[in-house]
Protein backbone atom coordinates (compact mmCIF):
# COMPACT_ATOMS: atom_id res chain seq x y z
CA UNK A 1 0.00 0.00 0.00
CA UNK A 2 2.77 2.52 1.17
CA UNK A 3 4.83 1.19 -1.79
CA UNK A 4 2.22 1.50 -4.11
CA UNK A 5 1.31 5.02 -2.54
CA UNK A 6 4.97 6.57 -2.60
CA UNK A 7 4.78 8.57 -5.64
CA UNK A 8 2.13 10.28 -4.35
CA UNK A 9 2.85 10.98 -0.66
CA UNK A 10 6.62 11.36 -0.70
CA UNK A 11 8.23 9.59 2.05
CA UNK A 12 8.07 10.73 5.38
CA UNK A 13 4.37 12.17 5.06
CA UNK A 14 2.36 10.39 7.46
CA UNK A 15 5.05 10.38 10.04
CA UNK A 16 5.35 14.26 10.46
CA UNK A 17 3.87 15.83 13.27
CA UNK A 18 4.25 19.06 11.43
CA UNK A 19 1.99 17.57 8.91
CA UNK A 20 -0.61 15.53 11.50
CA UNK A 21 -1.23 19.28 13.12
CA UNK A 22 -1.39 20.68 9.69
CA UNK A 23 -3.74 18.30 8.22
CA UNK A 24 -6.07 18.35 11.11
CA UNK A 25 -6.24 22.32 11.50
CA UNK A 26 -6.42 22.61 7.74
CA UNK A 27 -9.50 20.54 7.73
CA UNK A 28 -11.14 21.81 10.72
CA UNK A 29 -10.35 25.99 9.30
CA UNK A 30 -11.46 24.84 6.07
CA UNK A 31 -14.79 23.25 7.42
CA UNK A 32 -15.41 26.96 9.47
CA UNK A 33 -14.71 29.12 6.59
CA UNK A 34 -16.77 26.74 4.02
CA UNK A 35 -19.88 26.91 6.24
CA UNK A 36 -19.31 31.15 6.64
CA UNK A 37 -18.49 31.74 3.31
CA UNK A 38 -21.53 30.36 2.24
CA UNK A 39 -23.45 33.62 3.63
CA UNK A 40 -20.17 35.63 2.69
CA UNK A 41 -21.13 34.89 -0.73
CA UNK A 42 -24.79 34.88 -0.89
CA UNK A 43 -24.84 38.49 0.76
CA UNK A 44 -22.20 39.58 -1.54
CA UNK A 45 -19.57 40.77 1.42
CA UNK A 46 -16.73 39.27 -0.14
CA UNK A 47 -14.76 42.81 0.10
CA UNK A 48 -15.42 42.22 3.71
CA UNK A 49 -13.90 39.25 3.89
CA UNK A 50 -10.85 40.52 2.11
CA UNK A 51 -10.66 43.79 4.25
CA UNK A 52 -10.93 40.95 7.28
CA UNK A 53 -7.93 38.74 6.12
CA UNK A 54 -5.72 41.92 5.25
CA UNK A 55 -6.59 43.95 8.19
CA UNK A 56 -5.57 40.52 10.00
CA UNK A 57 -1.62 41.87 8.74
CA UNK A 58 -2.28 44.76 11.12
CA UNK A 59 -2.86 42.74 14.44
CA UNK A 60 -0.77 39.81 13.13
CA UNK A 61 2.01 43.07 13.41
CA UNK A 62 0.72 44.21 16.62
CA UNK A 63 1.09 40.86 18.25
CA UNK A 64 5.03 39.94 16.48
CA UNK A 65 5.61 43.36 18.29
CA UNK A 66 4.47 43.05 21.95
CA UNK A 67 5.49 38.93 21.51
CA UNK A 68 2.33 37.17 21.40
CA UNK A 69 1.11 34.90 19.07
CA UNK A 70 -0.47 35.75 15.89
CA UNK A 71 -3.30 34.33 16.01
CA UNK A 72 -4.43 36.50 19.07
CA UNK A 73 -3.85 39.53 16.64
CA UNK A 74 -5.44 38.30 13.72
CA UNK A 75 -8.97 37.85 16.08
CA UNK A 76 -8.28 41.26 18.21
CA UNK A 77 -7.55 43.05 15.09
CA UNK A 78 -10.98 41.57 12.87
CA UNK A 79 -13.22 42.28 15.30
CA UNK A 80 -11.78 45.95 16.11
CA UNK A 81 -12.27 46.41 12.28
CA UNK A 82 -15.52 44.83 12.44
CA UNK A 83 -16.76 47.15 14.60
CA UNK A 84 -15.67 49.97 12.50
CA UNK A 85 -17.21 48.72 9.58
CA UNK A 86 -20.42 48.47 11.24
CA UNK A 87 -20.03 52.06 12.49
CA UNK A 88 -19.66 53.60 9.32
CA UNK A 89 -22.64 51.41 7.88
CA UNK A 90 -21.29 48.50 5.99
CA UNK A 91 -25.12 46.78 6.26
CA UNK A 92 -26.34 49.04 3.69
CA UNK A 93 -25.93 47.70 0.55
CA UNK A 94 -24.99 51.53 -1.32
CA UNK A 95 -21.68 52.69 0.19
CA UNK A 96 -20.85 49.26 2.01
CA UNK A 97 -17.49 48.90 -0.33
CA UNK A 98 -17.08 52.33 0.92
CA UNK A 99 -16.81 51.92 4.34
CA UNK A 100 -15.12 48.55 4.39
CA UNK A 101 -12.70 50.26 2.16
CA UNK A 102 -11.73 53.15 4.21
CA UNK A 103 -10.95 50.77 7.44
CA UNK A 104 -9.06 48.81 5.12
CA UNK A 105 -6.67 51.41 4.39
CA UNK A 106 -6.34 52.77 7.61
CA UNK A 107 -6.17 49.89 9.15
CA UNK A 108 -3.60 48.78 6.15
CA UNK A 109 -1.45 52.38 6.93
CA UNK A 110 -1.38 50.82 10.79
CA UNK A 111 -0.12 47.68 9.66
CA UNK A 112 2.82 49.75 7.42
CA UNK A 113 3.02 51.36 11.07
CA UNK A 114 3.46 48.27 13.01
CA UNK A 115 5.78 45.99 10.51
CA UNK A 116 7.97 49.23 10.42
CA UNK A 117 8.36 49.40 14.29
CA UNK A 118 8.79 45.48 14.45
CA UNK A 119 11.18 44.90 11.91
CA UNK A 120 13.24 48.10 12.39
CA UNK A 121 13.38 47.22 16.03
CA UNK A 122 14.27 43.37 15.76
CA UNK A 123 16.20 43.70 12.47
CA UNK A 124 14.26 40.81 11.30
CA UNK A 125 12.03 40.80 8.05
CA UNK A 126 10.62 37.35 7.95
CA UNK A 127 7.52 38.53 9.66
CA UNK A 128 5.89 40.27 7.09
CA UNK A 129 6.29 37.16 4.52
CA UNK A 130 4.98 34.94 7.69
CA UNK A 131 2.03 37.13 8.64
CA UNK A 132 1.38 37.94 4.70
CA UNK A 133 1.48 34.10 3.26
CA UNK A 134 1.28 32.54 6.18
CA UNK A 135 2.72 28.92 6.70
CA UNK A 136 0.14 25.97 7.73
CA UNK A 137 3.70 23.29 8.68
CA UNK A 138 4.81 26.38 11.44
CA UNK A 139 1.62 25.99 13.47
CA UNK A 140 2.92 24.90 16.54
CA UNK A 141 0.48 22.59 18.88
CA UNK A 142 0.18 25.08 21.78
CA UNK A 143 -1.91 27.18 19.02
CA UNK A 144 -4.45 24.26 18.73
CA UNK A 145 -6.90 24.86 21.68
CA UNK A 146 -7.37 28.03 20.77
CA UNK A 147 -8.26 27.14 17.08
CA UNK A 148 -10.23 24.77 18.05
CA UNK A 149 -12.38 27.04 20.56
CA UNK A 150 -12.74 29.86 17.75
CA UNK A 151 -13.87 27.09 14.95
CA UNK A 152 -16.53 26.05 17.57
CA UNK A 153 -17.62 29.78 18.66
CA UNK A 154 -17.51 30.58 14.54
CA UNK A 155 -19.35 27.17 13.72
CA UNK A 156 -21.92 27.68 17.04
CA UNK A 157 -22.61 31.76 15.86
CA UNK A 158 -23.60 30.30 12.62
CA UNK A 159 -25.56 27.91 12.97
CA UNK A 160 -27.35 29.21 16.01
CA UNK A 161 -28.58 32.53 13.73
CA UNK A 162 -29.37 30.03 10.46
CA UNK A 163 -32.62 30.38 9.62
CA UNK A 164 -32.51 33.74 10.29
CA UNK A 165 -29.43 34.42 8.81
CA UNK A 166 -30.59 32.88 5.48
CA UNK A 167 -33.84 34.94 5.05
CA UNK A 168 -32.07 37.79 5.92
CA UNK A 169 -29.22 36.78 3.39
CA UNK A 170 -31.64 36.37 0.95
CA UNK A 171 -34.26 38.89 1.70
CA UNK A 172 -34.11 41.36 3.88
CA UNK A 173 -37.01 43.20 3.70
CA UNK A 174 -39.05 40.03 3.58
CA UNK A 175 -36.89 38.84 6.91
CA UNK A 176 -37.71 42.61 8.66
CA UNK A 177 -41.39 41.91 7.84
CA UNK A 178 -41.19 38.60 9.40
CA UNK A 179 -40.09 40.66 12.99
CA UNK A 180 -36.57 39.13 12.38
CA UNK A 181 -33.70 41.77 14.07
CA UNK A 182 -32.09 41.90 10.51
CA UNK A 183 -29.42 44.36 11.81
CA UNK A 184 -28.39 41.79 15.08
CA UNK A 185 -28.57 38.93 12.78
CA UNK A 186 -25.96 41.05 10.32
CA UNK A 187 -23.69 42.24 13.45
CA UNK A 188 -23.34 38.58 14.26
CA UNK A 189 -22.72 37.67 11.36
CA UNK A 190 -20.18 39.86 10.49
CA UNK A 191 -18.26 38.87 14.22
CA UNK A 192 -18.53 34.95 12.61
CA UNK A 193 -17.00 36.04 9.45
CA UNK A 194 -14.42 38.44 11.26
CA UNK A 195 -12.85 35.15 13.50
CA UNK A 196 -13.20 32.91 10.70
CA UNK A 197 -10.74 35.14 8.32
CA UNK A 198 -8.67 35.13 11.71
CA UNK A 199 -8.72 30.97 11.40
CA UNK A 200 -8.12 31.37 7.49
CA UNK A 201 -5.37 33.92 8.15
CA UNK A 202 -3.38 31.29 10.93
CA UNK A 203 -3.61 28.64 7.89
CA UNK A 204 -2.55 30.30 4.57
CA UNK A 205 -1.54 33.90 5.43
CA UNK A 206 -3.25 36.77 5.81
CA UNK A 207 -3.88 38.07 2.20
CA UNK A 208 -5.26 35.04 0.88
CA UNK A 209 -7.31 33.66 3.46
CA UNK A 210 -10.02 35.33 0.85
CA UNK A 211 -9.43 32.10 -0.84
CA UNK A 212 -10.76 29.58 1.96
CA UNK A 213 -13.83 32.03 2.54
CA UNK A 214 -15.04 32.79 -0.90
CA UNK A 215 -13.94 30.05 -2.97
CA UNK A 216 -15.59 27.12 -2.04
CA UNK A 217 -18.76 28.31 -1.12
CA UNK A 218 -19.13 30.19 -4.20
CA UNK A 219 -17.86 27.19 -5.90
CA UNK A 220 -21.05 25.24 -3.79
CA UNK A 221 -23.31 28.17 -4.75
CA UNK A 222 -22.69 27.37 -8.67
CA UNK A 223 -22.89 23.74 -7.91
CA UNK A 224 -25.97 23.56 -5.76
CA UNK A 225 -29.28 25.82 -4.39
CA UNK A 226 -30.26 23.98 -1.75
CA UNK A 227 -28.32 26.35 1.06
CA UNK A 228 -27.65 23.43 3.51
CA UNK A 229 -26.53 21.19 0.23
CA UNK A 230 -24.33 24.38 -0.16
CA UNK A 231 -22.67 23.90 3.30
CA UNK A 232 -21.62 20.63 3.18
CA UNK A 233 -19.83 20.98 -0.64
CA UNK A 234 -18.46 24.20 0.38
CA UNK A 235 -16.93 22.21 3.46
CA UNK A 236 -16.14 19.04 1.55
CA UNK A 237 -14.17 21.40 -1.22
CA UNK A 238 -12.31 23.73 1.10
CA UNK A 239 -10.76 20.24 2.83
CA UNK A 240 -10.33 18.86 -0.16
CA UNK A 241 -8.26 21.87 -1.46
CA UNK A 242 -6.62 22.27 1.89
CA UNK A 243 -5.42 18.52 2.13
CA UNK A 244 -4.47 18.32 -1.91
CA UNK A 245 -2.60 21.64 -1.14
CA UNK A 246 -0.86 20.22 1.88
CA UNK A 247 0.49 16.74 0.20
CA UNK A 248 1.64 19.02 -3.02
CA UNK A 249 3.71 21.41 -0.60
CA UNK A 250 4.91 18.28 1.20
CA UNK A 251 5.84 16.68 -2.23
CA UNK A 252 7.22 19.59 -4.31
CA UNK A 253 10.30 19.62 -2.03
CA UNK A 254 11.53 17.42 -4.48
CA UNK A 255 10.36 19.68 -7.98
CA UNK A 256 13.03 22.55 -8.75
CA UNK A 257 14.20 24.67 -7.97
CA UNK A 258 15.89 22.17 -5.26
CA UNK A 259 15.31 22.95 -1.40
CA UNK A 260 12.69 24.64 -1.45
CA UNK A 261 9.29 24.34 -0.66
CA UNK A 262 6.61 25.70 -2.81
CA UNK A 263 4.44 27.42 -0.07
CA UNK A 264 0.43 25.43 0.72
CA UNK A 265 -0.82 28.91 0.34
CA UNK A 266 -0.33 28.47 -3.30
CA UNK A 267 -1.46 25.61 -4.20
CA UNK A 268 -4.60 25.43 -1.56
CA UNK A 269 -5.26 28.83 -3.52
CA UNK A 270 -4.73 27.85 -7.18
CA UNK A 271 -7.04 24.59 -6.62
CA UNK A 272 -9.64 26.99 -5.04
CA UNK A 273 -9.87 28.93 -8.17
CA UNK A 274 -9.84 25.51 -10.39
CA UNK A 275 -12.77 24.41 -8.57
CA UNK A 276 -14.60 27.90 -9.18
CA UNK A 277 -13.87 27.88 -12.56
CA UNK A 278 -15.06 24.07 -13.45
CA UNK A 279 -18.24 24.79 -11.36
CA UNK A 280 -18.87 27.46 -13.64
CA UNK A 281 -19.09 24.59 -16.62
CA UNK A 282 -22.33 22.98 -16.17
CA UNK A 283 -23.70 26.46 -15.70
CA UNK A 284 -23.03 27.69 -19.02
CA UNK A 285 -24.05 25.09 -20.96
CA UNK A 286 -27.60 24.90 -19.10
CA UNK A 287 -27.76 28.99 -20.01
CA UNK A 288 -26.51 28.28 -23.51
CA UNK A 289 -28.77 25.35 -24.20
CA UNK A 290 -31.45 27.61 -22.44
CA UNK A 291 -30.44 30.40 -24.77
CA UNK A 292 -30.68 27.94 -28.17
CA UNK A 293 -34.19 26.67 -26.94
CA UNK A 294 -35.72 29.95 -27.01
CA UNK A 295 -34.07 32.90 -29.09
CA UNK A 296 -34.38 35.77 -26.25
CA UNK A 297 -32.53 35.40 -23.25
CA UNK A 298 -34.03 34.47 -20.07
CA UNK A 299 -31.44 34.99 -17.25
CA UNK A 300 -31.19 38.63 -16.66
CA UNK A 301 -27.63 38.91 -15.09
CA UNK A 302 -28.15 40.90 -11.01
CA UNK A 303 -26.10 43.81 -10.95
CA UNK A 304 -24.01 43.93 -8.05
CA UNK A 305 -22.89 47.15 -7.97
CA UNK A 306 -22.75 49.15 -5.69
CA UNK B 1 12.78 68.61 3.35
CA UNK B 2 13.02 70.30 -0.23
CA UNK B 3 16.18 69.52 -1.14
CA UNK B 4 18.19 66.19 -2.75
CA UNK B 5 16.12 63.53 -3.10
CA UNK B 6 13.17 64.81 -1.58
CA UNK B 7 12.76 66.61 -4.75
CA UNK B 8 11.78 63.92 -6.17
CA UNK B 9 9.44 62.36 -3.63
CA UNK B 10 7.37 65.75 -3.88
CA UNK B 11 7.03 65.64 -7.42
CA UNK B 12 6.38 61.61 -7.60
CA UNK B 13 4.03 62.08 -5.01
CA UNK B 14 1.96 64.97 -5.77
CA UNK B 15 1.44 62.83 -9.92
CA UNK B 16 0.20 59.98 -8.27
CA UNK B 17 -2.22 62.46 -6.29
CA UNK B 18 -3.63 64.15 -9.09
CA UNK B 19 -4.15 60.81 -11.29
CA UNK B 20 -5.63 58.73 -8.05
CA UNK B 21 -8.21 61.61 -6.87
CA UNK B 22 -9.59 61.60 -10.70
CA UNK B 23 -9.59 57.82 -11.38
CA UNK B 24 -10.44 57.67 -7.49
CA UNK B 25 -13.98 59.98 -8.23
CA UNK B 26 -14.95 57.29 -11.05
CA UNK B 27 -13.52 54.48 -8.60
CA UNK B 28 -16.16 55.49 -5.36
CA UNK B 29 -18.92 56.74 -8.28
CA UNK B 30 -19.11 52.98 -9.80
CA UNK B 31 -18.94 51.49 -6.50
CA UNK B 32 -15.34 49.41 -7.75
CA UNK B 33 -13.74 49.68 -4.47
CA UNK B 34 -13.21 46.37 -4.43
CA UNK B 35 -11.69 46.18 -7.83
CA UNK B 36 -9.17 49.53 -7.23
CA UNK B 37 -8.18 47.02 -4.12
CA UNK B 38 -7.62 44.03 -5.84
CA UNK B 39 -5.26 45.50 -9.13
CA UNK B 40 -2.90 46.80 -7.53
CA UNK B 41 -2.77 44.13 -4.83
CA UNK B 42 -2.47 41.40 -7.12
CA UNK B 43 -0.07 42.72 -9.10
CA UNK B 44 2.64 42.90 -6.83
CA UNK B 45 2.46 39.35 -7.93
CA UNK B 46 4.01 40.52 -11.35
CA UNK B 47 6.60 42.67 -9.68
CA UNK B 48 8.13 39.30 -7.99
CA UNK B 49 7.86 37.34 -11.03
CA UNK B 50 9.81 40.36 -13.01
CA UNK B 51 12.27 40.36 -10.33
CA UNK B 52 13.07 36.38 -10.08
CA UNK B 53 13.27 36.10 -14.08
CA UNK B 54 15.14 39.41 -13.86
CA UNK B 55 13.06 41.48 -15.94
CA UNK B 56 11.87 45.33 -15.25
CA UNK B 57 9.48 45.47 -12.46
CA UNK B 58 7.13 48.02 -14.33
CA UNK B 59 6.37 45.41 -17.05
CA UNK B 60 5.69 42.51 -14.27
CA UNK B 61 3.57 45.29 -12.76
CA UNK B 62 1.86 46.19 -16.20
CA UNK B 63 1.45 42.72 -17.36
CA UNK B 64 0.01 41.38 -14.11
CA UNK B 65 -2.59 44.60 -13.48
CA UNK B 66 -3.53 44.27 -16.89
CA UNK B 67 -4.12 40.46 -17.00
CA UNK B 68 -5.87 40.70 -13.20
CA UNK B 69 -7.95 43.41 -14.64
CA UNK B 70 -9.47 41.52 -17.91
CA UNK B 71 -9.86 38.59 -15.55
CA UNK B 72 -12.66 40.44 -13.08
CA UNK B 73 -14.11 41.99 -16.05
CA UNK B 74 -15.06 38.98 -17.34
CA UNK B 75 -15.28 36.30 -14.54
CA UNK B 76 -17.63 39.16 -13.42
CA UNK B 77 -19.59 39.27 -16.10
CA UNK B 78 -20.65 35.43 -15.88
CA UNK B 79 -20.66 34.91 -11.87
CA UNK B 80 -21.06 38.03 -9.00
CA UNK B 81 -18.63 40.33 -9.37
CA UNK B 82 -16.92 40.87 -5.85
CA UNK B 83 -16.65 36.96 -5.82
CA UNK B 84 -14.35 36.83 -8.94
CA UNK B 85 -12.59 39.99 -7.80
CA UNK B 86 -11.74 38.20 -4.82
CA UNK B 87 -10.91 35.21 -6.68
CA UNK B 88 -8.83 36.76 -8.59
CA UNK B 89 -6.81 38.37 -6.41
CA UNK B 90 -6.45 35.83 -4.32
CA UNK B 91 -5.02 33.88 -7.42
CA UNK B 92 -2.28 36.35 -8.29
CA UNK B 93 -1.42 36.53 -4.94
CA UNK B 94 -0.91 33.11 -4.88
CA UNK B 95 1.52 33.34 -7.58
CA UNK B 96 3.33 36.31 -6.12
CA UNK B 97 3.62 33.85 -2.62
CA UNK B 98 4.91 31.14 -5.21
CA UNK B 99 7.72 33.19 -6.38
CA UNK B 100 8.75 34.86 -3.54
CA UNK B 101 9.26 31.34 -2.00
CA UNK B 102 11.73 30.77 -5.16
CA UNK B 103 13.87 33.69 -4.27
CA UNK B 104 15.34 34.27 -0.69
CA UNK B 105 16.24 37.85 -0.64
CA UNK B 106 13.11 39.08 -1.37
CA UNK B 107 11.52 40.27 1.84
CA UNK B 108 11.94 44.47 2.33
CA UNK B 109 11.26 44.08 -1.12
CA UNK B 110 8.03 43.36 -0.41
CA UNK B 111 7.38 45.62 2.61
CA UNK B 112 8.17 48.33 0.07
CA UNK B 113 5.90 46.90 -2.78
CA UNK B 114 3.20 46.64 -0.18
CA UNK B 115 3.40 50.08 1.64
CA UNK B 116 5.48 52.43 -0.40
CA UNK B 117 8.81 53.63 -0.24
CA UNK B 118 7.72 56.81 -1.85
CA UNK B 119 10.84 58.51 -0.21
CA UNK B 120 13.74 56.09 -1.97
CA UNK B 121 12.54 57.60 -5.43
CA UNK B 122 15.08 58.20 -7.52
CA UNK B 123 14.86 60.37 -10.55
CA UNK B 124 14.54 58.28 -13.35
CA UNK B 125 11.33 56.98 -11.83
CA UNK B 126 9.96 60.73 -12.50
CA UNK B 127 9.72 60.49 -16.27
CA UNK B 128 8.14 56.94 -16.70
CA UNK B 129 5.52 57.78 -13.65
CA UNK B 130 4.79 61.20 -15.22
CA UNK B 131 3.86 59.80 -18.94
CA UNK B 132 1.69 57.25 -17.59
CA UNK B 133 0.15 59.19 -15.45
CA UNK B 134 -0.23 61.54 -18.48
CA UNK B 135 -1.74 58.71 -20.54
CA UNK B 136 -4.11 58.03 -17.87
CA UNK B 137 -6.21 61.17 -17.48
CA UNK B 138 -5.78 61.09 -21.47
CA UNK B 139 -8.24 58.01 -20.86
CA UNK B 140 -10.17 59.26 -18.25
CA UNK B 141 -11.17 62.32 -20.62
CA UNK B 142 -11.64 60.57 -23.51
CA UNK B 143 -14.32 58.52 -21.66
CA UNK B 144 -15.39 61.09 -19.35
CA UNK B 145 -18.95 61.65 -20.31
CA UNK B 146 -19.97 58.09 -21.33
CA UNK B 147 -18.61 56.79 -18.41
CA UNK B 148 -20.30 59.54 -16.19
CA UNK B 149 -23.45 58.23 -17.77
CA UNK B 150 -23.04 54.45 -17.70
CA UNK B 151 -21.82 55.12 -14.10
CA UNK B 152 -24.76 57.05 -12.70
CA UNK B 153 -27.49 56.56 -15.34
CA UNK B 154 -26.40 52.74 -16.62
CA UNK B 155 -30.28 51.88 -18.12
CA UNK B 156 -30.12 55.04 -19.78
CA UNK B 157 -26.51 54.65 -20.90
CA UNK B 158 -27.36 51.17 -22.60
CA UNK B 159 -30.32 52.92 -24.63
CA UNK B 160 -27.70 55.54 -25.78
CA UNK B 161 -25.57 52.87 -27.26
CA UNK B 162 -22.69 52.85 -24.53
CA UNK B 163 -22.33 49.48 -23.66
CA UNK B 164 -21.98 48.76 -19.53
CA UNK B 165 -19.65 45.64 -20.26
CA UNK B 166 -17.64 47.79 -22.49
CA UNK B 167 -17.66 51.15 -19.79
CA UNK B 168 -16.71 48.25 -17.38
CA UNK B 169 -13.69 46.67 -19.06
CA UNK B 170 -12.26 49.60 -20.29
CA UNK B 171 -12.47 51.52 -16.64
CA UNK B 172 -10.69 48.52 -15.34
CA UNK B 173 -7.96 49.15 -17.84
CA UNK B 174 -7.46 52.40 -16.49
CA UNK B 175 -6.96 51.33 -13.35
CA UNK B 176 -4.56 49.01 -14.40
CA UNK B 177 -2.78 51.64 -16.12
CA UNK B 178 -3.02 53.81 -12.61
CA UNK B 179 -1.86 50.71 -10.73
CA UNK B 180 1.21 50.06 -13.21
CA UNK B 181 2.40 53.98 -12.90
CA UNK B 182 1.75 54.33 -8.83
CA UNK B 183 2.66 50.57 -7.25
CA UNK B 184 6.78 50.60 -8.01
CA UNK B 185 6.88 54.22 -6.48
CA UNK B 186 3.91 53.97 -3.87
CA UNK B 187 3.22 50.59 -2.84
CA UNK B 188 -0.65 49.23 -3.47
CA UNK B 189 -1.37 50.46 -0.06
CA UNK B 190 -1.04 54.00 -0.61
CA UNK B 191 -2.89 54.30 -3.95
CA UNK B 192 -6.04 52.47 -2.56
CA UNK B 193 -6.09 54.79 0.34
CA UNK B 194 -6.02 57.91 -2.02
CA UNK B 195 -8.11 56.64 -4.60
CA UNK B 196 -10.79 55.74 -1.98
CA UNK B 197 -10.50 58.24 0.90
CA UNK B 198 -10.00 61.60 -1.27
CA UNK B 199 -13.09 60.77 -3.52
CA UNK B 200 -15.31 59.64 -0.56
CA UNK B 201 -14.60 63.13 1.16
CA UNK B 202 -15.09 64.90 -1.78
CA UNK B 203 -18.49 63.48 -2.51
CA UNK B 204 -19.39 64.19 1.22
CA UNK B 205 -18.99 68.24 0.21
CA UNK B 206 -20.81 68.62 -2.65
CA UNK B 207 -23.02 66.79 -4.77
CA UNK B 208 -21.53 68.40 -8.35
CA UNK B 209 -19.59 65.89 -10.63
CA UNK B 210 -16.86 68.40 -11.74
CA UNK B 211 -16.38 69.93 -8.55
CA UNK B 212 -16.50 67.00 -6.45
CA UNK B 213 -13.74 65.31 -8.82
CA UNK B 214 -11.23 68.51 -8.05
CA UNK B 215 -11.87 68.74 -4.58
CA UNK B 216 -11.17 64.89 -4.80
CA UNK B 217 -7.83 66.03 -6.22
CA UNK B 218 -7.29 68.71 -3.81
CA UNK B 219 -7.93 66.65 -0.88
CA UNK B 220 -5.32 63.84 -2.35
CA UNK B 221 -2.87 66.01 -2.93
CA UNK B 222 -3.45 67.74 0.79
CA UNK B 223 -3.21 63.94 2.18
CA UNK B 224 0.36 63.10 0.40
CA UNK B 225 2.02 66.38 0.73
CA UNK B 226 1.21 66.64 4.91
CA UNK B 227 1.79 62.32 4.85
CA UNK B 228 5.65 62.93 3.60
CA UNK B 229 6.03 65.88 5.89
CA UNK B 230 5.15 64.16 8.58
CA UNK B 231 7.27 60.65 7.41
CA UNK B 232 10.58 63.04 6.69
CA UNK B 233 9.65 64.65 10.62
CA UNK B 234 8.96 60.86 12.50
CA UNK B 235 10.66 58.15 10.31
CA UNK B 236 8.00 56.53 10.04
CA UNK B 237 6.40 55.05 6.82
CA UNK B 238 4.79 57.33 4.85
CA UNK B 239 2.03 54.53 4.04
CA UNK B 240 0.71 54.96 7.59
CA UNK B 241 0.14 58.76 7.11
CA UNK B 242 -1.44 58.37 4.14
CA UNK B 243 -4.11 55.94 5.59
CA UNK B 244 -4.78 57.67 8.33
CA UNK B 245 -5.23 61.17 6.39
CA UNK B 246 -7.43 59.31 4.04
CA UNK B 247 -9.82 58.29 6.99
CA UNK B 248 -9.87 61.47 8.81
CA UNK B 249 -10.38 63.38 5.98
CA UNK B 250 -13.55 61.04 5.37
CA UNK B 251 -14.60 61.24 8.56
CA UNK B 252 -14.51 64.88 8.06
CA UNK B 253 -16.77 64.66 5.15
CA UNK B 254 -18.91 62.65 6.78
CA UNK B 255 -19.35 64.75 9.92
CA UNK B 256 -20.37 67.75 7.37
CA UNK B 257 -22.62 66.02 5.53
CA UNK B 258 -24.24 65.07 8.55
CA UNK B 259 -24.57 68.26 9.50
CA UNK B 260 -25.80 69.74 6.35
CA UNK B 261 -28.35 67.11 6.43
CA UNK B 262 -29.62 68.53 9.42
CA UNK B 263 -30.05 71.58 8.57
CA UNK B 264 -31.75 70.63 5.31
CA UNK B 265 -33.98 68.67 7.71
CA UNK B 266 -36.90 67.61 5.31
CA UNK B 267 -34.94 67.21 2.65
CA UNK B 268 -33.97 63.21 1.40
CA UNK B 269 -30.17 63.02 1.14
CA UNK B 270 -28.67 62.65 -2.37
CA UNK B 271 -25.29 61.02 -1.26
Amino acid sequence: MSHFLSPVFASGFFESEAVHIALAVGALVAVVTGVVGVFTVMRGQSFAGEAFGDLGTTGGAGAYLVGVGPLWGFVLGNVIAAGAMEAIGVQRARGRDLATGIVLGAGLGLAALLLHLYTTGHSATGATVTILFGSVFAISSTTIPLIVLLGAIVLAITLTIYRPLLLSSVNAEMASARGIPVRLVGVLYLLALALAAALAAITIGTILSTALIVGPAASALRITRRPLTALLTAAGIGVAAMWLGIVLAYDSYHWPPHGTIWPVSFFVVTLVFITYLLSGLPEARRRRRADRRSSASLVAQPTTTS
Amino acid sequence: MFSGFMVNAWEVASIVAVVAGIVGFFTVMRGSAFAAHAIPNGSFAGAAGAILIGASTLIGLGVFSLGGAMTIGLLGRKGRHDVATALTLVAMLALGALFLSFSVEYAPEVYSLLFGEVLGISPNEIAPTAILGALCILAIAILCRPLMLSSLLPEVGEARGISGLRMEMLFLAVLALTTTMTVPVVGTLLIFSLMIGAPAAARSFTDRPLVAMGLSVAIALLTVWVAIAASYETNYPVGFFVGAGSATSYTIGRVCAAWRNRRTAGLPSVT
